[in-house]
């Protein structure tokens, strides 16, 4: 199977403010509001509309930010949460 | 409904009736001083759940345009405060205007004190005793905070003390007028202060709000900031319209959180407490 390309939900149906070391995100299309903690606001960041695939995004976030825990299979997973929350789409 | 009775309590109108006259008479003693509505924003009512039940052991249940269907009746005795309770679901269910917090607010030199907390920590009686000192009272059971402009509207209702707090509240306050004490309730013994003049005078003018207080009760006096991000969670549970607000409350909540300190303090009595906040807000 090819690696899925991962997208930040489109940015008009998000409201993000920055609290401190976690973001809160209001998602339009759901009405729901999710407090996000590392690494999913830079996930989120890196990701942008245009997207990435899962091994470029590991590559961008080891070498932008300093997420030491963040494994293949953590990765995975952080992505899956997200995009169930609707907040990342994945095609 | 036989007995009724309309008051408007800051921007909020309430239709009660009764199908007793003495919580009605209660009520109109005890809100005297308040306007009526133009034209109230929420009914209450107050009825038997069966016929028989208005005259035989008689039980009052709670009703109006929002109800919640597994409420117990309380006996006749404890109808001022079916009342004040059905005002308070009416609030907590139907506000779409302003964003809840289940909080006490007072006002001094024209900015806010909100005190949010779990039952029990002490918000009515702290702001009980700070009105005694001088501060505005705005309310000791919802902050109504304005999506629109991020002002802070008084909601001044009866403050309702419980247990130990009645007699706290009655020695600091000894001209203060009450409400019959009421033995025996679900939430133990409870008694109704009535707000002071000047929060009725002033209750239709809103302020920013400038101090958010998490007090506890029982530990010893300590004081820390609290994170934005912690303060955030905090408020949406502590907020019964923050979802149904939709953005309007994200955003509310979102300005309030990022632009207005916060502290929590514990307080092993309640004069510590009035101490830590009269020092908490002379240091703002």
């Amino acid at each position: 199977m090819p690696d899925p390309l991962y997208r930040m939900a489109r940015a008009e149906a998000l409201r993000i403010v920055h609290l401190d070391s976690f973001i809160a995100v209001f998602h339009r299309d759901s009405g729901l509001t999710h407090l996000l903690a590392a690494p999913a606001p830079e996930i989120m960041a890196t990701l942008g509309e245009a997207g990435l695939s899962r091994a470029a995004l590991a590559a961008r976030l080891a070498a932008e930010f300093e997420l030491a825990d963040l494994d293949d299979a953590a990765l995975a997973e952080r992505l899956d949460e997200l995009v169930a929350c609707g907040l990342v789409a994945a095609a | 409904m036989r007995h009724v009775f309309s008051v408007r309590i800051g921007p909020v109108g309430f239709r009660v009736g009764s199908a007793w006259r003495a919580p009605i008479a209660q009520l109109e003693t005890l809100y005297a001083d308040y306007p009526k509505p133009d034209v109230p924003d929420f009914s209450v009512r107050l009825f038997p759940a069966r016929p028989w039940r208005r005259v035989i052991r008689p039980s009052v249940t709670i009703g109006g345009d929002f109800m919640l269907p597994d409420a117990a009746p309380l006996p006749l005795e404890q109808g001022l405060l079916a009342a004040e309770m059905g005002m308070n679901l009416q609030m907590a269910l139907g506000q779409r205007r302003y964003l809840l917090l289940h909080a006490s607010v007072v006002e001094r030199d024209g900015r806010a004190l909100l005190m949010t907390g779990v039952s029990g920590a002490g918000k009515s009686t702290l702001a009980a005793l700070l009105a005694a000192r001088g501060w505005r009272l705005m309310g000791d059971e919802f902050a109504l905070l304005d999506p629109a402009t991020g002002l802070v509207h008084a909601f001044p209702r009866l403050v309702s003390l419980k247990n130990a707090a009645i007699e706290v509240v009655t020695r600091a306050l000894p001209e203060a007028r009450f409400g019959p004490l009421l033995a025996g309730t679900p939430k133990g013994d409870v008694r109704h202060l009535v707000p002071d003049a000047a929060a009725v005078a002033a209750m239709d003018v809103p302020v920013p709000p400038a101090l958010l207080l998490f007090p506890g009760y029982g530990f010893a006096a300590e004081e820390r900031a609290v994170p934005p991000s912690e303060v955030f969670v905090r408020l949406t549970q502590a907020s019964t319209n923050f979802v149904a607000l939709g953005e309007r409350g994200f955003d509310a909540l979102a300005r309030l959180v990022k632009t207005v300190p916060a502290r929590a303090i514990d307080y092993p009595d309640t004069d510590s407490a009035v101490a830590q906040v009269e020092k908490l807000w002379a240091a703002l």
